[in-house]
């Protein structure tokens, strides 16, 4: 093992050499799963993109250089597929930095009663089974659903037909997707209650009322809790797929809105059996979240504060 | 900036005012208006954010006919009847006087109607003047609880009961053997590479699945484990990062002098865990088997791909799924079935809460 040649190198005392090695010992769960359910499938799929291999190898195996991503460049299903992925991604992103923030804000306030009533309801939503709330929202987002009912109360004559429409399937989507933001709240509300109550009163001196303490405090402080939650936000919007396969099989309806690209990962991978296209759909997928989380890292310098920093 | 004139003024040690102040959360200076405007405002937003699982229950004890009919209210009803001389007539709500009475239509008419009190049949026969196609129909409730009877049977509900609850059961005892093992070793030893090691796991929380899946799927089929429960079981035993990650955090705020003290007395360090670091850190241990439990039991996408051809392993959630695909045209089975899977998880939330919100609170924040 490298790390214990690493330790001999710099001359460990046999209690630190000892330590180690009890160490390592405690960690091998962790370091045989990395190993077997990690590290050796990530490789092994980026071999699996330069090769012709498949669940039953009908033809002999061979190396096929980059055929794979000369398919994928040409493939306009992934490229629409990747389309769909980044245009749900834009109206989901901010809803889930936003929403969490807003909903801890009133969560906090000093004006609210019954709080740890209104938190447990708040998180409850998020331990409902993903294939039921699913279910249950398909039904109230139908279009005999309360929302259109609430809709046509308030007179709207012509309500929106939400998940079967190409218009309002990712708002309608983004909506299903609030339910699951009872960790968002709890850990936003966290970062709020760690905000120190000195610069409150520090810019109460300064003259700033509730929006200026708002906006010249709690957001500042609070951007490293929007930083989480948009990395969290990004990596997960980018594997959506699990939702269509429930509403509607991953069937794309309605009008191909809701081929995301992992759905199109999926398809390709689990019913077309294509093992070394599937894998080079998902080393491109990985690329890509790769690319914009690391985007997202350096444009933090900019926008996200850190206390301890100077 | 403000925030650094905030600071600045922070490290003068203003004295902070008693009233009013706005990150407290102290009782003094709540105004009454606003206390009630805020409560109801949150009373509103939940109201509208739970709703969803009322309408489900509304829909779960309907018949398709219940579902389908027009004007009809939201709760399961049926258009009301009334047997009136040996035939049946639809009731209506009636304004007569202004008030309104529910009453049987038994001689429809274009400008006036003739109709019976279902109450005092006795009376005979009450003329009303109007167009009775402008009158609302009168219903009577009538849920159909046999839905849940039924689809208890037909998605054989105690089957998947058992096998969602093993694997789930089994699941944990994995995740806590092993992530506390891992997490003692990153809490209390030191090695060259530790960090190093500590960052590669919490990188693998950002990884996408897809990037792993294909070969370990063929992995499983050469193994033969696909459509049996191995692939979602022998896992659990080689630890997730994110439970480490969780335990480690809790680990590191028990102070050393006891493990220490152990160590003196001879205790190894196996025992040292056992012994002195498990009873102090069981708030964290009940999180992290929670928060497996509720993971497992509503896991959708590992049942999906490897129990999908073995009908008699399936689990809750598989088998809503397919369920949902079949009886389609029946929402009120759907929705007996979607209560049916949320119940579990709802009920042991809400006894467990508080470990739920501590456990978000120590991976969330304390990175």
């Amino acid at each position: 093992m490298s790390a214990s040649r690493f330790a001999q190198r710099i001359r460990m005392t046999p209690l630190a050499r000892r330590e180690a090695r009890q160490g390592l010992m405690f960690l091998s769960p962790w370091l045989i799963g990395f190993g077997l359910l990690t590290a050796f499938p990530m490789v092994a799929t980026l071999a699996f993109s330069f090769s012709n291999i498949q669940l039953n190898q009908a033809e002999p195996l061979r190396f096929v250089g980059f055929d794979n991503y000369v398919r994928l460049l040409n493939d306009r299903q992934a490229w629409h597929a990747l389309g769909v992925t980044f245009r749900f991604a834009l109206i989901w992103l901010p809803v889930v930095v936003i929403v969490p923030f807003l909903v801890a804000l009133l969560l906090n306030s000093r004006h609210l009663r019954f709080t740890g009533v209104f938190r447990v309801l708040v998180f409850l939503p998020y331990v409902v089974p993903f294939v039921a709330g699913v279910l249950v929202w398909q039904s109230m987002l139908g279009l005999n659903g309360w929302i259109n009912k609430f809709l046509q109360m308030l007179g709207v004559a012509d309500p929106p037909a939400w998940l079967l429409s190409t218009d309002t399937i990712y708002p309608a989507l983004a909506i299903m997707g609030i339910w699951g933001i009872g960790a968002g709240v709890i850990i936003n509300l966290a970062g709020l209650r760690g905000i120190p109550t000195e610069l409150y009163d520090a810019a109460k001196i300064d003259g700033a009322g509730a929006w200026g303490q708002l906006r010249h405090v709690t957001v500042p402080l609070m951007t490293p809790i929007f930083f989480y939650s948009l990395i969290l936000g990004i990596v997960g919007v980018m594997q959506y797929f699990l939702v269509p396969i429930v509403l509607n099989n991953g069937t794309g309806a309605p009008g191909g809105s809701t081929l995301f690209y992992n759905l199109y990962l999926f398809k390709t991978f689990f019913t077309f059996s294509n093992m070394s296209y599937g894998a080079t759909l998902a080393w491109f997928l990985f690329a890509i979240t790769l690319v914009i989380t690391v985007l997202v890292f350096w444009s933090a310098r900019r926008w996200v504060y850190y206390a301890g920093e100077r | 900036m403000t925030v650094d004139a905030a600071q600045d003024a922070a490290q003068e040690r203003i004295p902070a005012p008693v009233f009013g102040d706005v990150g407290g959360r102290r009782r003094f200076g709540r105004d009454p208006v606003q206390s009630f405007a805020m409560t109801f405002l949150m009373v509103a937003l939940i109201a509208g954010f739970l709703s969803p699982l009322l309408h489900s229950l509304s829909i779960s004890v309907k018949t398709p006919q219940q579902i389908t009919q027009t004007r009809a209210p939201i709760w399961p009803a049926d258009p009301a009847t009334y047997e009136f001389e040996g035939r049946d007539y639809d009731v209506y709500q009636v304004p007569i006087d202004g008030e309104m009475r529910e009453l049987a239509l038994v001689r429809p008419g274009r400008t006036q109607s003739e109709f019976v009190d279902p109450a005092r049949p006795e009376e005979g026969r009450i003329t009303w003047q109007g167009s009775w196609r402008r009158l609302e129909p009168a219903w009577v409730f009538n849920p159909r609880l046999e839905n849940y009877s039924d689809v208890f049977d037909l998605i054989r509900y105690p089957r998947l009961l058992l096998n969602t609850v093993l694997i789930a059961a089994i699941g944990v005892v994995g995740t806590l053997v092993s992530c506390t093992l891992v997490a003692y070793g990153f809490a209390r030893f030191r090695f060259p590479g530790r960090n190093m090691l500590f960052m590669l796991m919490i990188s693998t929380i950002f990884l996408p699945a897809a990037v792993t899946l294909i070969p370990t799927y063929m992995i499983f089929v050469k193994l033969g484990w696909v459509g049996t429960w191995l692939p979602l079981l022998i896992p659990t035993f080689l630890a997730n990062a994110y439970d480490v990650f969780l335990l480690r955090q809790f680990l590191l705020t028990i102070p050393r002098e006891l493990d220490e003290a152990a160590a003196i007395d001879g205790a190894g360090p196996l025992r040292t865990l056992v012994s002195v670091i498990l009873p102090q850190a069981w708030p964290a241990i009940i999180a992290v088997g929670i928060f497996h439990f509720v993971y497992s039991w509503n896991d959708f996408f590992g049942p999906l791909i490897y129990l999908s051809t073995n009908r008699d392993l399936w689990t809750i959630s598989l088998g809503l799924n397919q369920f949902n695909g079949v009886y389609f045209s029946n929402p009120g089975y759907v929705q007996a079935g979607t209560m049916m899977t949320l119940v579990f998880p709802v009920i042991l939330f809400l006894i467990f809460q508080r470990f739920f919100t501590r456990g978000i609170v120590i991976t969330g924040v304390e990175k």
